[in-house]
């Protein structure tokens, strides 16, 4: 262990500005590289079970005017 | 090998062989990431000339690394992609260029964010900082010519020569910036070279790296079953897909 | 196949004389960034000579963006290039003679308005000497980089502002080089090394590029 109590680890020897600055907003960019990624995938989904909606639909439409 | 490899340019086959393979990378990614950060954070001696500012390398450097690693992915994809007219390779270079430039700017940030407390400014014009600032804008380019084109498989295909007119480019790009830093500035900032580090600071880098590099083919992965899912959505198998995950998440 | 090329540059310049103003805006348009920097920043002989490399070199760059949406966007909307891309010559031939002509037109008219430029920001003779040759062998280069990225844009519609993002960056060497090269002779050191090494780019650019020129255009058109 590098430090002696937590409150020195947090000091990062003067330097918490920085240290923390850098992994903060690296952690920051990768949750949202992450969150992109299934946002993305999620889309894609929902894209497609729209489309089969509309498909069963017009087929349904379509059932209903045969009958008729 | 090309028969054993024939299947998989099927996206079907590689949509889930690519599945299968996300765990191996997600089982190594995440464990590094904890081990090396902590070890990195907590447990390294700190530097004896730059004290705990030095910390910042255990982000800088792995970031720095697999920014080009994912260029080199890229490049070899482009080319695999161009020349044997396989549609996967280019749909991988799209995939892989917003982890790139992700992977960039962590590089970019962390570098001035390190800077400034040890060179007194948040921006010097160090070589490798302008270099890596060109690769960021090389990656933006890139990324903007996927997605202004709405045809995504003419769009792989010109990424795909970006890519490698990049990749021939880059090279060049970063030895006049070294050459024309010496020249500007004089061999004053070396602080990155150091000579040789120790062991106990090493080790966390390493483990480090292996985790950036692990990440970035996780989700090199993910993002390519992405862009098969947006090109085969009418395809049945998709489809089917689609309507087994309704399925589950009714229940649930 | 020699006669093809010498068609291709006939018809481009016989095209570009009857619309003077596309030969000449672009160069209209250097001049004038270069004389704005004088009056935006002063006119200390020994300042202006000091930037003169960086803002003659960055305005070329500007004026070789303005100029590149002719290089094939004419032949683009009339349909000539897909007449090209069917003739029995390759493809990646006649885009050397669209390259060269298109350096005809804009950068060789950058190499006479030079020494306007060198009177402009107190350039001196050796100066401006380096100047015009590193101006001489970097602007093909430019003309071929620029003619990668516009043949990957042609089918946007909104390709202007995504070429000068897609070129710009890959043009930086050439920048640092002749800049470099103009300032070692300012400095009275040699600079003949530095000019080789933009030669060595210029001879790698003819070699590669007119054949990433034509798979993007093969892109681009379909």
């Amino acid at each position: 262990m590098a430090f002696t109590s937590l409150s020195d680890f947090i000091a990062m020897g003067g330097y918490s500005f920085y240290v923390w600055l850098s992994y903060g907003v690296s952690l920051l960019s990768i949750i949202l590289l992450i969150t992109n990624s299934v946002f993305k995938r999620k889309k894609i989904f929902h894209q497609v079970e729209q489309r089969l909606q509309r498909e069963q639909r017009i087929k349904a439409a379509e059932n209903r005017e045969d009958i008729l | 090998m090309w028969k054993w490899l024939h299947p998989y340019a099927k996206a079907e086959k590689s949509y889930a062989l690519s599945g299968k393979l996300m765990p191996w990378f997600l089982v190594i990614a995440i464990p590094t990431f904890f081990v090396g950060i902590i070890w990195g954070l907590a447990f390294a001696p700190a530097d004896y000339q730059q004290g705990d500012s030095f910390r910042i390398i255990y982000i800088h450097v792995p970031a720095a690394m697999m920014a080009m690693g994912a260029y080199s992915t890229m490049a070899v994809a482009a080319f695999i992609g161009l020349v044997w007219q396989i549609r996967l390779a280019e749909m991988t270079v799209a995939a892989t260029a917003p982890i790139g430039a992700v992977y960039t700017f962590i590089a970019l940030f962390t570098g001035a964010a390190w800077g400034k407390p040890m060179w007194g400014a948040w921006w010097v014009w160090d070589a490798r900082l302008t270099s890596e600032l060109i690769l960021l804008f090389v990656y933006l380019g890139i990324i903007a010519l996927y997605n202004a084109f709405s045809d995504k498989i003419l769009a792989g295909r010109a990424a795909s020569i970006l890519t490698l007119v990049g990749v021939i480019n880059l090279p060049i790009i970063h030895f006049s910036v070294v050459w024309w830093n010496t020249l500007h500035q004089g061999a004053t900032i070396t602080k990155f070279d150091q000579p040789s580090m120790a062991t106990e600071m090493l080790i966390p880098l390493l483990i480090m790296i292996v985790s950036f590099a692990s990440f970035l083919g996780l989700m090199i992965l993910y993002r390519f079953r992405n862009e098969i899912l947006q090109r085969e959505s009418h395809r049945p198998w998709v489809i089917a897909l689609v309507k087994q995950s309704l399925k589950t998440n009714k229940r649930g | 196949m020699f006669d093809a090329f010498v068609q291709i540059v006939r018809k481009d310049l016989l095209g570009a004389f009857r619309q003077q103003s596309d030969i000449l805006n672009p160069i209209w348009f250097f001049v004038i960034v270069v004389t704005l920097f004088p009056l935006g920043i002063g006119t200390d002989p020994a300042l202006l000579a000091r930037i003169a490399p960086g803002i003659i070199w960055v305005a070329a760059l500007l004026a070789a963006l303005l100029s590149f949406e002719r290089l094939f966007k004419d032949d683009y909307i009339d349909g000539s290039l897909e007449q090209m891309m069917l003739a029995p010559h390759s493809l990646t031939w006649l885009v050397c003679a669209k390259v060269f002509t298109h350096w005809l037109l804009t950068g060789l008219p950058i190499l006479f308005v030079s020494p306007l430029l060198a009177v402009f920001l107190s350039l001196e003779e050796n100066t401006f000497w380096a100047l015009f040759l590193t101006l001489l062998i970097g602007t093909p280069i430019l003309s071929l980089l620029g003619a990668i990225g516009v043949a990957l844009t042609i089918g946007l519609r909104k390709g202007g502002v995504l070429l000068s993002l897609i070129m710009l960056p890959l043009s930086i060497p050439i920048l640092i080089f002749s800049t470099m090269a103009i300032d070692a002779a300012s400095f009275g050191q040699p600079y003949l090394g530095l000019l080789a090494l933009l030669g060595a780019m210029l001879v790698g650019a003819i070699t590669l590029a007119p054949f990433a020129i034509a798979a993007s255009l093969r892109v681009s058109v379909s």
